[in-house]
């Protein structure tokens, strides 16, 4: 589905992400895990075009994507989400749900003032998609209040709700679950592993909470200082030498401490 | 004691005048306002930019009135409009290619495009005086009066005459309907939409798939008509003259930043609060408080606050006030 090759970028003299290369199946909930300052958000913002690399290559399904902007990967149907959520905060949650599908007929000038009848059926259509979303996610209920007003937990659902309202392939989720109470963090999961399996959802997931990683995610990449460090199933990571080294340093070598 | 003619000459001297002054300043503060909200720097180039605008209007009625085309009661100035906009988008859209983008494309931290944006005001400013010359112009014409102040005597038997000008008539419309049709478009069109998005969440608007240099360019064709339709305004009520426009900027900048900049409807309230406040510090009250007050109390001097030629120093108490006190303004936007 993606696959990094020797992906490196620099911020002046530090390397963030120092020759990462990972592949990310199709179809797989992948999770992504490392000690801070690993390498991760910078490696999912080079990814998701936030970044241009300084050097390496990144593809989907064969195609080069390395350094497009944002909003052309979106329409390739690779999405991400923010570590701190973002919103439309003086939209409704509706609003802002509707705001996501950009690119039909409304968005030229042109139409805007003919061919109102072809915006307004379309609106309508989004707008039933968008009550579809909210109800997936459980929170019907906040439809009409401002974005800006609704708790960090809700914020993070209505950021995976934005994924939903266009068919995307690949969603990089940058720690859903940080600032997310426990209920509310089961029903993200859940909606995690639904897209996954009814919609066919690649998912890339970084992550500090290892039982959540563990529920959804297989297989798990360990990354640190820069690079990929281990790969396979989180008992395996876990019993990883190299992994324990990086999360404790050297002398600690406790397995336990890393969940 | 006299309340009604108190009442004329009030809206004489300071409503109607402070209404169309409000008016065009709103349509100025708009424009900064929408640049700060989405291109996220403040334009110094605006005033210059409506000098450039309206120099364009001016020259396209000069052609017309040359050609015998006339707009019957109405300044022939609203018929060169659309072109004028036309014309002054395209100047926008090529500036911000050759300038702006480069800065937007190295992500430049905000005082340095507002420097960018100082150099493009002395290269309008020098264009502006290079092709019209810094004098005042005048380009009004069709009828110079609604009610004239005899009709208004004849009529009311009033001794105080309240007069309304063809331009004042206009320029509240035209601001009225431009205000309107830019809201409609904010709220209703999904261009509009994604231009509040954008505004709001920029990292997020561009991950929600909008086209970010779409949304510039839409905002500086809406920026362009703006401003051409405020100059225009401005330039028929009272005159044209390159270096007043240029002057303009600080109550615009007044107006955005009380409204709160990067909020529309701010920039309306608070061009119409700058209007009122310079227009009632420097009228002299003396004809209406004569009127007002019974006689013993009528005051002996002008009850001016402010003689006119520090009209500016109004713009900049305000700011100064709300910056110290309530730096987001009153309708909340971003703060500076």
């Amino acid at each position: 589905m993606i696959r990094v090759e020797n992906l490196s970028k620099q911020f002046g003299g530090f390397r963030a992400v120092n020759g990462a290369s990972l592949t990310i199946r199709a179809g797989s909930i992948t999770g992504l895990i490392g000690p801070n300052g690993a390498g991760k958000t910078t490696l999912f913002n080079v990814i998701a075009g936030v970044h241009k690399p300084t050097s390496g290559r990144v593809t989907m399904m064969g195609e080069d994507i390395t350094g497009l902007p944002p909003h052309q990967l979106f329409h390739k149907g690779l999405l991400r989400t923010f570590q701190i959520a973002h919103e439309f905060s003086s939209m409704t949650c509706r609003e802002n749900l509707m705001m996501v599908p950009a690119g039909q007929s409304g968005e030229a000038l042109w139409n805007t003032w003919f061919g109102r009848k072809r915006i307004a059926d379309e609106e309508r259509s989004l707008r039933a998609k968008a009550d579809e979303v909210l109800e997936f996610l459980t929170i019907s209920h906040l439809a009409d209040q401002k974005a800006g007003m609704i708790s960090g937990g809700q914020k993070k659902l209505l950021e995976l709700g934005r994924t939903m309202m266009v068919d995307a392939k690949v969603v990089f989720l940058d720690e859903v679950g940080a600032g997310v109470n426990r209920t509310l963090l089961n029903t993200i999961a859940d909606a995690i592993v639904r897209l996954n399996r009814e919609r066919g959802y690649t998912f890339v997931v970084i992550e500090h909470d290892m039982d959540f990683i563990g529920r959804i995610c297989d297989p798990v990449i360990c990354m640190a200082e820069g690079r990929v460090l281990a790969e396979g199933t989180l008992a395996e990571i876990k019993s990883n030498e190299q992994v324990i080294e990086a999360y404790l340093g050297t002398g600690l070598k406790n397995k336990d401490k890393i969940a | 004691m006299d309340l009604l003619n108190a009442f004329v000459a009030l809206a004489n001297f300071v409503l109607i005048p402070g209404i169309a002054y409000g008016s065009q300043l709103a349509l100025g503060a708009l424009g900064v306002t929408l640049v700060y909200g989405i291109l996220r720097f403040s334009n110094f180039a605006h005033g210059d930019t409506m000098a450039f605008g309206t120099m364009v209007v001016i020259l396209l009625t000069w052609g017309l009135q040359v050609l015998g085309v006339s707009f019957g009661p109405l300044p022939t100035a609203l018929l060169a409009l659309p072109l004028g906009i036309a014309i002054t988008a395209l100047v926008m859209l090529g500036t911000d290619r050759v300038v702006y983008r480069y800065y937007r494309m190295k992500k430049a931290d905000p005082i340095i495009v507002v420097m960018a944006s100082l150099g493009v005001m002395f290269i309008m400013n020098g264009i502006v005086r290079l092709i019209i010359g810094p004098d005042d112009q005048n380009f009004a014409d069709g009828a110079r009066f609604v009610i004239n102040a005899a009709d208004w005597r004849a009529m009311t038997g009033l001794s105080e005459a309240l007069t309304l000008r063809t331009s004042t008539v206009i320029t509240i419309v035209t601001a009225g309907l431009s205000v309107w049709a830019l809201f409609w478009f904010l709220n209703k069109t999904r261009t509009g939409k994604s231009m509040r998005a954008f505004s709001d969440n920029e990292d997020l608007a561009l991950l929600s798939g909008i086209n970010p240099e779409r949304v510039v360019r839409v905002t500086w064709i809406i920026v362009a008509a703006l401003t051409v339709i405020a100059g225009t305004l401005y330039g028929l009520d009272k005159s044209f003259k390159p270096f007043t426009y240029f002057q303009l900027l600080l109550p615009f900048f007044a107006a955005a930043i009380v409204g709160g900049l990067g909020n529309p409807l701010g920039a309306i309230a608070g061009g119409f609060v700058i209007a009122f406040s310079e227009v009632g510090v420097t009228y002299a009250w003396k004809k209406v408080l004569g009127h007002a007050l019974p006689d013993a109390l009528e005051p002996e001097g002008l009850v001016q606050l402010l003689s006119t030629d520090y009209k500016f120093a109004v713009s900049f108490a305000i700011l100064l006030i709300v910056l110290l006190f309530k730096p987001t303004g009153l309708f909340q936007g971003k703060s500076v």
